[in-house]
């Protein structure tokens, strides 16, 4: 990784491989990074407001007598909406880019991947924009999600059968 | 002290996943998919739920805990159907999530439109 | 067969009869109008839909307007037009191809990514040089939204853009050229072209686009320098299309290496176009219409006022497309040379 090349070695290797390889260790030398502490304060600021704000609603439908796990399924649709609103007025971008991962991690970023692709490809058509272009960013999330829960099911269950759970 | 914990776990799980990602420059598409394996998978280690319990909706809001809420769903299938709730639960956990985005995505067609970057 | 007299070394043509510029026109956006550049564009509209109803459309609108903005500033119809050469970042060149239908002209679609500039003034070049043409014209253009839609993520998408990313800039430019000079055309020629090769350096960061293209734009000025046997002090100003900070120093810096100091001339339109501190656009403009609008807008004025009397003028194209990314290839980057000069 920290190899120092120079754009003399660069042009002078005649191994393409090695070269390409010395280039792009000359280019990581010359590209300026993001100050990654700025950016972790911001995410964890805008992270923790998002948990925060998703507990204030949990709180709130607890107080009015629901099960944890209504409350949590409530809180999840609150959440969602208020997501996919600040992405349609055009504020969550913005927040995306101050806070990073903090946008992207909650499962806010989730409706936010689900509701920008539905309004940019809305050109497109019912079907084939909106329809299937809705899930060009959830699309994965859905299915490896979905396939990885299965698997650890699969084992659950084999485990369970084997009466070592 | 719900508060300071949601704000404090949800923020620092943010900050993990944030180094991550200024280090190995991947896509935020792909952080996604991991972050709900990684759930997932600490939900069958049994690890989530306890740690859920703690931490609330710092643990919860994250995309983990959407992860962790698939492997409850499909564990609470197979203990109730056996078999068949493998293909189950999965969905059955993910349906309220999962629903109420696709949902109001659509409905925000009818009215929004994507707007030019400053 | 011997040589024609036009041929100079590997990649080179000084054209025997240099074409005229007739007429050019530049058509750019609302961040590019607040730009530092923004008085030098013939017109600008804040709507970025250009009152279409897709940013597609709107590209096409640009296309449209860019054109008949060169004819009338050319006091040309399209008619008298004999070639188009004309190309964007679409799929399958849709922006031009619906954008200038109405023009009616017979017309060569091409395909150079951010260098399209480059490559459609070459061939309008050397189609009147090679006597096919009495005048022909080059257009070219980008939109930001549609190449995001195209390229990155959905507008409402949220995501922090690293900061070697550069802008795609919303515009269109558009030139005309003439064997003969007319009334209304500008005292410039296109007394010139070094034609690039594909480049590649194993670069797979699509979002550092000036460090994959810098190694093309570098390997063109070398072999306009060496073809032609001159010093970069011959040109007043070297001009890359979209390399932006990161691949501007690169570029500089290969060249030092092979013997050749430009940073006197240098100049890269993707950094003259923005602000980077006032606009938030990182490492500078990017995308055909960056180099199509500068050129159009700013190079041909300051040529017209004499301010410069040689230009040697380089869009950079990155030649990717999400399949070939996702696909796991490496960015390559191709750069087209044009030398432009007074009269």
């Amino acid at each position: 990784m920290a190899n120092k090349s120079s754009i003399g070695d660069v042009i002078n290797e005649k191994d393409s491989t090695l070269r390409d390889k010395k280039y792009n260790d000359y280019v990581k030398q010359v590209t300026p990074k993001f100050s990654c502490f700025r950016n972790c304060i911001n995410a964890f600021i805008v992270g923790g407001i998002i948990c925060t704000i998703g507990q204030v609603f949990f709180n709130l439908f607890m107080n009015f007598g629901l099960g944890e796990e209504t409350a949590a399924a409530y809180n999840i649709i609150v959440l969602i909406l208020i997501s996919i609103i600040l992405t349609c007025l055009n504020i969550y971008p913005t927040l995306a880019k101050f806070g990073g991962a903090g946008t992207v991690v909650p499962i806010t970023g989730f409706a936010n991947g689900v509701v920008s692709p539905a309004l940019e490809y809305k050109t497109e058509g019912q079907v084939f924009g909106i329809g299937c272009k809705l899930f060009i960013i959830a699309g994965p999330v859905i299915l490896y999600g979905v396939f990885s829960a299965w698997v650890l099911g699969l084992i659950y269950w084999i485990l369970k059968v084997l009466h070592w759970v | 002290m719900d508060y300071i914990k949601a704000f404090v776990v949800g923020g620092l799980i943010c900050v993990g996943v944030q180094i991550f990602m200024d280090k190995t420059k991947l896509m935020p598409g792909r952080i996604m998919v991991g972050m709900v394996c990684l759930g997932a998978l600490l939900g069958a280690l049994g690890i989530y739920e306890p740690f859920a319990k703690w931490a609330g909706c710092g643990a919860t809001v994250p995309l983990s805990g959407f992860g962790n809420s698939l492997f409850k769903g499909v564990k609470k299938a197979v203990d109730q159907e056996g078999f068949i709730g493998i293909f189950k639960g999965e969905f059955t956990a993910a349906a309220v999530g999962l629903s109420a985005a696709i949902i109001f995505a659509y409905i925000a067609t009818w009215f929004a439109k994507p707007h030019m970057k400053k | 067969m011997a040589q024609s007299s036009k041929i100079y070394g590997k990649q080179s043509i000084l054209f025997e009869n240099p074409p005229y510029v007739l007429g050019c026109g530049s058509i750019a956006g609302k961040k590019e109008a607040e730009g530092p550049l923004g008085s030098y564009f013939d017109l600008t509209n804040d709507d970025p839909l250009f009152s279409k109803k897709t940013w597609e459309e709107a590209e096409s609108e640009l296309q449209r307007l860019a054109c008949d903005m060169a004819l009338k500033k050319a006091g040309l119809e399209s008619k008298e037009i004999r070639y188009l050469f004309g190309g964007d970042l679409l799929g399958q060149l849709i922006a031009t191809s619906f954008g200038i239908i109405s023009l009616e002209i017979p017309m060569f679609g091409v395909y150079g990514a951010c260098s399209t500039m480059g490559e459609s003034l070459s061939l309008a070049a050397m189609a009147i040089d090679g006597g096919f043409a009495e005048k022909t014209m080059a257009v070219t253009s980008s939109h930001f939204a549609g190449a995001e839609k195209q390229f990155r993520f959905p507008l409402e998408y949220g995501s922090q853009r690293p900061y070697s990313t550069t802008w795609t800039v919303t515009g269109s430019g558009a030139t005309i050229l003439g064997k003969t000079k007319t009334k209304n055309a500008l005292d410039i020629v296109v007394k010139g072209i070094t034609t690039g090769k594909v480049v590649d350096y194993g670069v797979k960061d699509s979002m550092n686009m000036g460090a994959c293209m810098a190694p093309a734009a570098a390997d063109v000025i070398y072999a306009n320098l060496k073809d032609l046997d001159r010093k970069p002090e011959y040109y007043d100003r070297i001009i890359t299309g979209d390399l932006g900070v990161i691949g501007k120093e690169i570029t500089i810096d290969i060249l030092r290496e092979k013997g050749y100091d430009i940073t006197e001339q240098y100049m890269d339109c993707g950094i003259e176009i923005f602000n980077p501190e006032e606009q938030d656009t990182h490492s500078g403009g990017s995308g055909c219409g960056c180099s199509a609008i500068t050129l159009n807008g700013y190079v041909m004025e300051m040529l017209r006022r004499k301010e410069w009397n040689r230009v040697l003028f380089i869009p950079t194209g990155a030649l990717l497309s999400p399949t070939s990314y996702n696909e796991g290839h490496s960015v390559p980057g191709i750069a087209h040379g044009v030398i432009l000069e007074t009269v």
